[in-house]
């Protein structure tokens, strides 16, 4: 099955209501994206009115390792062009002003020594780079001397041995993974070593690194693209939401590799809570505040010396071991004041007690509420670690289907919409919950409840005939009714992520936590230097 | 000696040759007999109040690519050898110096001339405190210095 396996994950849950991504023509003019800090006001969700657009939906482009080499050649050539200097001298300025050609160019007219300088430029281009032997040289790294000892300097003209040059080139590029911003190595020194330099001094192997190095940090200077994060993957995504929307939609991204992430914070998709309360939800989750829940709630503290106790026998009648103070575990007052009613508690409200309840109540119920939304997204997080499994469970069923039933490898495909279907819905559905633990009660959170609700009754009903023996599955009334079940789910999921994206944007959500993810916009290169 | 260090050994036999000719006034080597750590004793010349009258131990630990990467420097406490008091130098001995850092290192510096930097931030030094946090540092700290990422906020001092 190897040769399907392609296209099978090219296969996508939701090709059936998504606009092709590949011919999005929002971003065609990426290059000269503008920077200004002007809020884009419909993030790009609603300029083709034509066609159908649903509200979390937003535009990006995905650019393989070719794509994003081109991109920087033509910008290098371009610069190279109109300011009449090399290529090497190019791309070290662009890397400069973070690839914002348009304020390279500007600021050179302006005044060029200025901008070299700070680039790491030489302003004397007289000649170039080249390994020497010059009489009575001495190295200042390795203080070698000699006839015949080869050295190299870069326009500063501090000049090395070539040894010392390569072991320091090869130092900073394969452990400290620097590329575009690599000194001369002499003391106080800021002239940038450029990339011909490099490939006169340094082995090829290390060459490929640099270069990979530098497009590396084309990617990470432009706020506008990132990298897949799916392991192994070389392709980065370019989209234009800012850090200070991200309180307003949820960008959710898909790769060419099939893996769908979060543009804001890297994460996998997390549609439909915004990225802060996923920061908030995931750091809840795995730090010990839960375990100091759980403490207050099993556990009662000794009225007199606060000592943490927890009841493990079935007596009332507790003598702390601390302090021998004698107390019910049921009232917390003072066991003196029980007289005979020994092993039943059933004083009401006497003063001692009150105020320990009080406090206990109040952290019971804040734990069993968190427990309440956690329980259920971390059971459709397991229920999606298991979509590996099911996934290869669906390929055999697959194949035996073929087998047993006489049907075409295309009749049996539904199998496979239903299981991506799956695994995206609960994904939503996990991420809802998180969110839902966050919303303040409001008229909306009700219609929020419901578009959850049938989505997680849609999303079992499938997964229940989803796991039928394969006998079953051959009955054409089944296959059409999980046919139809999965384009449900898919629409469920639509019709929640298009409700909470649309009432996101238009800020009709609260939550009961500050929400700050609109934090100080970046604002661009301008700001930067 | 690990593979590579004929690299760091080879400089630093040169660095030892030099210094057996001389080193600067406040500056003594006192342990120099391998190629991968020494140990130094230094003094303030002047008279700042904070540091007359003491000399303080420096131990530098070299990595097989000494002098591209920077040695580990750190002030080490004896009887009669106390850590400098300075807003950059933490009670453990260990040292937040841009210099020392892979941004600020440049392999054309030496031994000696580490000494001497260190030397002239004690000079200028008037503040009589310790950098902030630096208890809460010293109980916790487990990174050797070259992998603590120190935020070199002021250069002043």
């Amino acid at each position: 099955m190897d040769s399907d396996d392609d296209f099978m994950s090219a296969v996508s849950s939701e090709d059936d209501i998504l606009p092709d991504d590949s011919d999005n023509d929002d971003l065609s003019g990426a290059e000269d994206f503008d920077f200004d800090d002007e809020p884009d006001p419909d993030l790009g969700m609603s300029k083709d009115i034509g066609r159908k657009r649903v509200a979390y939906d937003i535009s990006f482009k995905v650019y393989q390792p070719a794509d994003i080499e081109k991109q920087q050649d033509d910008l290098i050539n371009e610069v190279n062009m109109i300011l009449n200097i090399s290529k090497e001298e190019a791309a070290i300025l662009l890397r400069h002003f973070r690839w914002n050609k348009e304020r390279l160019i500007e600021d050179y007219m302006d005044a060029p020594p200025q901008v070299l300088e700070a680039a790491g430029l030489a302003q004397e281009s007289a000649s170039l780079p080249r390994l020497e032997v010059q009489p009575g040289f001495v190295c200042d790294i390795c203080c070698e001397e000699g006839p015949g000892l080869a050295s190299f300097a870069i326009k500063c003209g501090h000049r090395y041995c070539v040894d010392c040059y390569r072991h320091y080139l090869s130092q900073k590029i394969k452990e400290e993974g620097e590329a575009a911003r690599i000194q001369c190595p002499s003391d106080g020194c800021d002239l940038i070593v450029d990339a011909r330099s490099l490939d006169l001094l340094v082995t090829p192997e290390l060459k490929e690194r640099y270069h990979e190095l530098l497009n590396r940090t084309y990617v990470e200077d432009k706020d506008t693209l990132k990298w897949c994060p799916a392991p192994d993957c070389q392709n980065a995504i370019e989209c234009g939401v800012k850090k200070k929307d991200l309180d307003k939609v949820v960008p959710t991204v898909s790769c060419l590799c099939a893996h769908r992430f979060c543009f804001g914070c890297i994460l996998s998709d997390h549609q439909p809570a915004p990225c802060e309360l996923v920061k908030k939800w995931l750091k809840k989750c795995a730090d010990d505040s839960e375990t100091a829940n759980w403490i207050s709630a099993n556990t009662k503290e000794c009225p007199k010396c606060n000592s943490t106790i927890e009841k493990n026998g079935g007596c009332n009648h507790m003598t702390c071991r601390k302090c021998k103070h004698e107390f019910c575990w049921m009232c917390m007052g003072l066991w003196s004041e029980h007289g005979t009613s020994w092993y039943s508690c059933n004083r009401f409200e006497e003063k001692s007690g009150t105020e320990a309840r009080d406090a206990q109540a109040k952290s019971r119920v804040s734990l069993e509420r968190y427990l309440h939304y956690y329980n259920r997204y971390a059971n459709h997080e397991q229920s999606a670690r298991l979509d590996k499994d099911i996934y290869t469970k669906t390929e055999k069923k697959m194949v035996q289907l073929q087998k047993e039933s006489g049907m075409s490898w295309i009749e049996v495909q539904y199998l496979n919409s239903a299981s991506q279907a799956l695994q995206t819905c609960r994904q939503t559905l996990m991420w809802t919950y998180a969110f839902a633990f966050y919303l303040a009660r409001n008229n909306l959170t009700e219609i929020f409840e419901d578009n959850q609700k049938d989505l997680e009754m849609a999303v079992e009903g499938l997964s229940e005939m989803f796991e039928k023996p394969v006998t079953e599955l051959a009955d054409p009334k089944l296959k059409v009714e999980i046919m139809d079940k999965t384009s449900y789910c898919n629409k469920r999921r639509i019709i929640l992520l298009d409700d909470t994206a649309q009432n996101l944007a238009d800020g009709r959500w609260t939550f009961n936590v500050e929400l700050t993810g609109s934090a100080p916009a970046s604002g661009g290169p301008s700001n930067r230097r | 000696m690990a593979p590579g260090a004929q690299f760091a050994a080879k400089r630093l036999g040169k660095e030892l040759t030099k210094i057996s000719k001389g080193l600067p006034a406040g500056i003594v080597l006192v342990q120099g007999d391998n190629f991968e750590e020494w140990l130094l004793d230094i003094q303030v010349l002047d008279s700042n109040p904070l540091y007359m009258g003491q000399t303080y131990r420096l131990k530098f630990k070299f990595g097989s690519s000494y002098p591209i990467e920077p040695p580990e420097v750190v002030f080490v406490k004896l009887p009669d050898r106390p850590i400098p008091i300075h807003p950059h130098i933490y009670s453990n001995g260990i040292i937040c110096l841009d210099l020392l850092g892979q941004q600020g290192w440049s392999p054309v510096q030496n031994v000696e001339s580490v000494c001497m930097s260190l030397q002239s931030m004690l000079t200028g030094n008037t503040k009589n405190e310790r950098p902030p946090g630096d208890e809460e540092f010293v109980r916790g700290n487990r990174l050797r210095p070259k992998d603590i990422d120190f935020y070199y906020h002021d250069n002043n001092v």
